[in-house]
């Protein structure tokens, strides 16, 4: 009977402890993954910085980063599976909506039409995504070790203002100055007849893309700006329940 | 003679907090509805369907069966109203559904003009798999329209305006888009012709007959006027014999006209949309499993969501 006791506690000793241990190894593993998401993207302004200095032009800038790129952004989809785990508190949906956007700049726009990638638009956005992921991931970096400096807090919460649309203008005129080398040259296409009886244009597809920013855009935007307001100020918005 | 007290009830605005009504003399067995008549003849353009009340602000609201004096009020009552917004009935969001592919469908059946080039306009496919299809489709929204009208019935009232308006954006927009491909000039009849058609056509009536038998069933469940609640069982009907492995099998046979209508006209838009009504329909199957299992101690357990033995 004593030993059952024992066994009870100890069981529950350890069910404490692999939850603690759980949740140990959870704030371990997204300490590294975003200090090493920082310095992934540190590393593409030094490269950008340097390439520019070095040259004096963009033309062949995206080719240099391009590798770097598309690796540290592509490892941003296990965003989404910290999300559905559990282990961070955002919506999936929110974190899938802007994973895949970016994902689909970088694979299905500048990746797959060499002619955008001297496009000045592409520099604006690169430089845009570079200063708003440096500047995220070390504030989750530093909120993780529990030592925010305020002015990460300050350039989180502020700099988008002016980055977020700035960076939004950048994609939209890059997919525009596309449009005429996926008209002319069909890519991601399929036309009828065929045995699937399905067609797909992505030239219109494209279209609808660049118009759907207008919904989305001012929604995830003004979300960003109550989020500010919460967190700068401390004000108490009254959400509009549906 | 007796004396009976009569309650008394203010109306607040659930988020502004102001007196919209106040109503004295009611009757103490009056239920939540009663009320929401009394509200509506002050205010005639919120209808008793788009009336929320509550007890308190942030609470669920009150059903319309509930009685004034059995709520944990004294006798003088303070309710919270909120407005949920146009509503439309249950029928008529079923009609304003079916409606909609049924027609879309035929006009790009009869090519009308501006969708095709014009030098298609009004012609027809020399295909038979395409005039098949066409009496395919239309006999299930037929079906589906008939049975909304005289044998669904349905329970609690009416859909808010906005997802009705999403709803029906989704089942227009994809019957357009299914029957822009399938009487489209380019079209390509199936890879097996006439086999496949066939088998297709055989199941898909099946699968339709199939689905009505069970819609019939389910409404005899309420029919015949007795309160005890029960869950359905198979009768003599051979396609009842399906709710032996399956709590909601209207569903599967519904998700088997699709799949059997896909292969009929091997069209990717119909097995994409096959997909996605697959995916919802075992949503709403589980949660009326779910329910099922939990209401009745006796329910069997070879029975499965939607497909049997799998799912």
């Amino acid at each position: 009977m004593a030993s059952s006791e024992e066994d009870g506690t100890v069981e529950e000793k350890e069910n404490n402890n692999k939850k603690r241990t759980k949740s140990a190894l959870a704030t371990a593993w997204l300490t590294f993954y975003n200090i090493a998401m920082t310095a992934g993207w540190l590393v593409l302004a030094m490269a950008m910085i340097r390439f520019y200095i070095q040259k004096g032009t963009h033309k062949g800038l995206y080719r240099s980063i391009a590798r770097t790129l598309k690796f540290f952004q592509t490892f941003a989809l296990v965003e989404v599976g910290h999300c559905a785990i559990g282990i961070v508190r955002t919506s999936v949906i929110v974190t899938g909506v802007q994973v895949c956007s970016r994902i689909f700049m970088v694979w299905f726009i500048t990746n797959s039409i060499r002619q955008v990638q001297s496009e000045e638009s592409v520099i604006l956005f690169l430089v845009v995504w570079t200063m708003t992921e440096i500047t995220r991931y070390s504030y989750y970096t530093f909120n993780l070790l529990h030592h925010l400096p305020y002015f990460i807090k300050w350039a989180r919460y502020n700099l988008f203002i002016v980055l977020y649309p700035l960076g939004v203008v950048g994609e939209l005129m890059t997919i525009y100055a596309a449009l005429p080398f996926v008209r002319r040259s069909g890519m991601y296409s399929m036309r009828l007849p065929n045995v699937y009886n399905v067609s797909f244009d992505y030239y219109y597809c494209l279209i609808i893309v660049m118009l759907s920013y207008i919904p989305l855009f001012p929604q995830l935007y003004f979300h960003m700006l109550r989020q500010r307001r919460r967190v700068l100020h401390g004000e108490v918005i009254v959400e509009k329940d549906d | 003679m007796s004396r009976t007290t009569f309650f008394e009830v203010k109306v607040l605005d659930a988020k502004t907090k102001e007196q919209l009504c106040f109503l004295d003399k009611v009757e103490p067995c009056s239920t939540i509805a009663d009320i929401k008549s009394l509200f509506h003849k002050s205010y005639p353009h919120w209808y008793p369907a788009r009336q929320a009340l509550k007890l308190y602000p942030k609470e669920k609201s009150l059903r319309d069966d509930e009685i004034l004096q059995n709520l944990p009020v004294g006798t003088s009552a303070t309710m919270y109203f909120r407005d949920l917004g146009p509503q439309l009935g249950w029928t008529m969001v079923f009609l304003a559904e079916c409606i909609g592919p049924l027609l879309t469908y035929l006009l790009f059946y009869f090519r009308v003009p501006y969708i095709y080039s014009h030098i298609y306009a009004f012609t027809s496919s020399p295909h038979p798999v395409v005039k098949l299809a066409c009496a395919c489709h239309t006999f299930h929204y037929m079906k589906r329209l008939i049975e909304t009208i005289f044998v669904h019935r349905f329970s609690h009232g009416t859909m808010p305006l906005r997802t009705i308006v999403r709803n029906c954006a989704y089942y227009w927009g994809f019957s357009a888009w299914l029957a822009y491909y399938i009487n489209h000039p380019l079209y390509t009849p199936p890879s097996y012709g006439e086999l496949q058609v066939n088998y297709a056509l055989v199941i898909f009536v099946m699968c339709e007959l199939g689905n009505f038998s069970i819609h019939l069933t389910l409404n005899n469940l309420r029919g015949d006027g007795s309160r005890s609640r029960k869950f359905p069982m198979p009768n003599k009907n051979p396609f009842t014999w399906l709710f032996l492995f399956v709590s909601c099998p209207n569903y599967t046979y519904e998700v088997g006209a699709w799949v059997s209508f896909s292969i009929m006209t091997q069209c990717l838009p119909v097995a994409l949309y096959t997909l996605l009504g697959f995916i919802q329909m075992t949503i709403w199957a589980k949660g009326k499993h779910r329910a099922y299992s939990r209401e009745f101690k006796d329910y069997p357990s070879l029975r499965m969501a939607i497909i049997p033995l799998i799912l």
